[in-house]
């Protein structure tokens, strides 16, 4: 087959040393910044930009590739050892995996979080190396309409993270939509809810709420209980996986593979929405489900497998039609063109030297990131044997440096406690705040999907009906929601 | 932090500098000619990787390969197209002689939409830089052949006829504003679909969900020169070279549009340091390693400095304010 041999010839480009040794760099660098919640890989990559004049294409985009891949393993670390997600795309990977943590399983947690990163990287860039032509034009055909009915899937799926009262989730919820309304409105170019703060007027960053209802929120509510201050986490059993944990693990990093590398690939499909479905599915398959919320590894496992897998699906339009469909594929794109490089659909025949040894060295880059991450397992681990006081005084530091390194702005600090306050009062009176970040993410989402479906069908609503691909998707959404009600009613005596 | 002692030994000052510093001798009259600055401040108002910021990191490459200054420090704040930049360097920077901020007509735009308390105009105008024009495209199996197609189109029923292109009251917004406007429609019809950056919007042009797209050359060439996109008209002045596109004005539709990029020095600053700087950007215009980057990056050359700029800069805040109005945003 002629994609082999294209491919064993990236590889002979990839396992140059001084190509080893880029992929090295990059998958180091891109695992510490993806540890820092300020620090993304798209910001990184910018940062490194100007190497671009000094060093070879080919060894650019393999330093670039390993920064972005390495940057989602790390985002997970933080999110389970101290629910302080690095990444918007390890949100979800925090509620069962610092769960797991707290009951001294962090090492577990961390162990599925790496090899399901790995598993599913590997599926991804697989998918990639053979299915990126035909996936694309599936990718195409998704208008605003079909976006929107996705998202209302992606809603039905939040009804996983609810918590015991529906009505407090909700609640939860819509703060998050509110949160996610501040800042110019992309349709009309107006300011909503900004105060007339100029800060505002880019939105919230997403990750200030995160770190604040999660890690500012938990540290307050922490502090305000006397009791709890005094305990040390335990660390219990092996420093890795059990056997009951390999098998409760390998169906969701499947599942969660094949849930992320096609969202990764649609245009507007993000790396976070898979996350949350890939959650929702697990928590209704597992034969525990009870166990969600109080640290199910399977919760971990798909999560983390979905986020790396469309880490993979993002490079799909990007290789093969030069469509930058996230920003850090938009900055790799503006590396290519300081080469003279013009990205676009003939990319893969006029470069194909530097686009096959890309994708060998994603392949080269997994490797290493699993072998430099399973030995720091135990390591990370035991950050949680540091005393509570000292531990979570430690973890409001390292939130409020990684926010203030978001775009070195008072107004992010001063949202963060704010926000970190909101979380505490959550946690005092019971409401879930995992639905709030969620909302944030979803709703604004939804709304621009929506409002540009309308614009397009000049305010006609049947256009989400007429559409196979939107009708689909809505059948999809109302079964979700309807079979486990029906499972219910028939169960009841 | 800021040598303006250095920053003074220029040709243009030399002498007001050997007069403030007469310590100095003839030894930093001789550097002067090698090294106007030594550390030119290049303020950003966006995130790396944008164009501004692709601007300044160019400007950096050749002032020094020109031997033009020293070193360049690049700083960014983004937000809101500048709008949370620009408040900083105006009241932050003031003074400082060797800043220089990149901005352009974006800028201009987004202070009008957001209604800010600081204008572009308290600013020092240096010089406009680089231009970039605009497309219009349509996906491989339009009917619409011609912009004129297009027009009509929109003429018939502006509801039929939707426009992809970046956030609203963006250059992509303002260029369909303008040509409904010169078509004889209204620009408040325009059933524009805002997104967020090129991709999107080139993904949903790929898979035929909107009628056609507006955005900078640079986004849409390659899917042009691929066949997998169809361009209409080009908002250059005159057909450019290399690019078999008509222009807007050529399908009788009196419509130009240059997203142009230049440079602003902070209020507060000397006159001699207005000289200065204007002269090192003409000197960096005239340089081939200026010309170079043009090149790489497909810009044109739309150098513009001193009080001329200034006035360019009132006239565009007229036009811009007047187009966002007819387009309801202002």
């Amino acid at each position: 087959m002629e994609t082999f041999s294209l491919l064993a010839g990236g590889f002979a480009v990839a396992l140059q040393p001084i190509n080893l040794m880029w992929a090295l760099v990059g998958v180091t660098l891109g695992t510490a910044i993806g540890v820092l919640p300020g620090l993304g890989p798209a910001l990184t990559i910018a940062l490194l930009l100007p190497i671009t004049f000094s060093v070879p294409p080919t060894a650019a985009f393999i330093l670039f590739a390993g920064i972005y891949y390495g940057a989602m393993y790390g985002g997970s670390t933080t999110s389970i050892l101290l629910n302080t997600p690095g990444e918007s795309a390890t949100i979800i990977t925090a509620l069962e995996g610092h769960k797991m943590a707290k009951q001294g399983r962090a090492a577990a947690a961390l162990a599925t979080a790496a090899i399901g990163s790995f598993v599913a990287g590997t599926i991804g860039t697989i998918g990639l190396t053979f299915l990126a032509p035909p996936l694309v034009e599936f990718a195409l055909r998704f208008g605003p309409a079909d976006y929107f009915s996705l998202m209302i899937v992606a809603f039905v799926a939040v009804s996983a993270v609810l918590g015991t009262s529906v009505l407090r989730g909700l609640t939860a919820l819509a703060f998050g939509i509110l949160l996610g309304l501040v800042g110019i409105d992309l349709q009309t170019g107006q300011a909503r809810f900004t105060f007339g703060l100029p800060e505002l007027l880019d939105g919230i960053n997403v990750i200030v709420v995160a770190v604040g209802l999660f890690a500012v929120g938990e540290t307050l509510y922490l502090a305000a209980r006397p009791k709890v201050q005094a305990s040390v986490m335990t660390l219990q059993g092996r420093a890795g996986m059990t056997k009951d944990d390999w098998k409760r693990s390998w169906k969701p990093w499947l599942r969660g593979s094949a849930l992320g590398f096609p969202f990764g690939a649609l245009p507007a499909g993000g790396a976070e929405v898979p996350t949350f479905i890939s959650y929702f599915l697990e928590k209704k398959l597992s034969k525990k489900p009870e166990e969600f919320g109080h640290g199910a590894i399977e919760g971990v496992a798909g999560p983390e497998a979905a986020n790396n897998a469309s880490a993979a699906g993002v490079l799909v339009p990007m290789l093969a039609l030069g469509l930058p469909t996230s920003a850090t594929a938009a900055i790799m794109l503006s590396a290519f063109q300081s080469y003279g490089i013009n990205p676009g659909p003939l990319l893969l025949q006029n470069q194909p030297e530097l686009v096959w040894g890309l994708i060998a060295s994603l392949y080269v880059g997994n490797v290493m990131l699993l072998v430099l991450n399973l030995p720091l397992v135990g390591l990370w681990a035991k950050i949680l044997t540091i005393p509570a006081p000292w531990l979570y005084g430690g973890i409001l530091v390292f939130a409020t440096i990684g926010t203030y390194g978001i775009s070195q702005s008072w107004v992010d600090l001063v949202l963060l406690y704010l926000i970190g306050g909101v979380g505490y009062l959550m946690r005092r009176f019971d409401f879930p705040t995992a639905p709030a970040v969620i909302g944030m993410i979803l709703g604004p989402l939804a709304e621009q999907e929506f409002r540009r479906a309308m614009t397009i069908s000049a305010g006609d609503m049947t256009t989400f009906v007429t559409r196979p691909l939107s009708l689909t998707l809505l059948v999809i959404a109302a079964l979700l929601l309807l079979i486990p009600l029906a499972v219910r009613l028939r169960n009841r005596p | 932090m800021i040598n303006r002692r250095s920053f003074l030994q220029s040709t243009v000052t030399a002498a007001a500098a050997t007069a403030l510093l007469p310590a100095f001798g003839n030894d930093a009259l001789a550097q002067s000619k090698a090294a106007a600055i030594d550390n030119l401040l290049l303020f950003v108002p966006a995130n790396p990787g944008g164009g501004w910021d692709q601007t300044a990191r160019s400007m950096e490459q050749a002032l020094k390969t020109a031997g033009l200054i020293k070193g360049a420090q690049v700083t960014n704040v983004g937000g809101a197209g500048g709008a949370v930049g620009l408040p900083q360097f105006v009241n932050q920077w003031k003074g400082r002689g060797n800043a220089l901020m990149v901005a352009g007509m974006v800028m201009v735009g987004a202070l009008i939409t957001n209604k800010s308390p600081v204008k572009i105009t308290q600013t020092v105008p240096i010089a406009r830089l680089t231009g970039e024009f605009e497309v219009i495209v349509v996906p491989p199996d339009s009917p619409h052949k011609t912009l004129k197609d297009l027009a009509a189109a929109f003429k018939a029923d502006p509801t039929k006829v939707s426009w992809a292109g970046g956030s609203a009251g963006g250059t992509d917004h303002i260029l369909a504003g303008m040509i409904a406007k010169a078509a004889g429609g209204e620009a408040k019809k325009v059933a524009y679909v805002a997104y967020s950056g090129g991709g999107p919007a080139q993904a949903a042009l790929l898979g035929n969900q909107v009628t056609c797209g507006v955005s900078g050359w640079g986004e849409f060439s390659e899917q042009i020169k691929a066949g997998k996109l169809r361009a209409l008209a080009i908002s250059a002045d005159k057909r450019q070279p290399g690019i078999d596109v008509p222009t807007i004005k050529e399908q009788g539709l009196d419509v130009e549009l240059y997203n142009w990029r230049g440079v602003f020095a902070p209020p507060g600053i000397k006159d001699t340091d207005k000289a200065v700087l204007i002269d090192l950007m003409t000197r960096m215009r005239g340089s081939p390693a200026w010309t170079e980057q043009l090149k790489t990056r497909e810009w044109t050359d739309v150098f513009l400095a001193g009080d001329a700029y200034g006035k360019y800069l009132t006239e565009e805040n007229t036009r811009i304010e007047a187009i966002l109005k007819d387009l309801g945003l202002a």
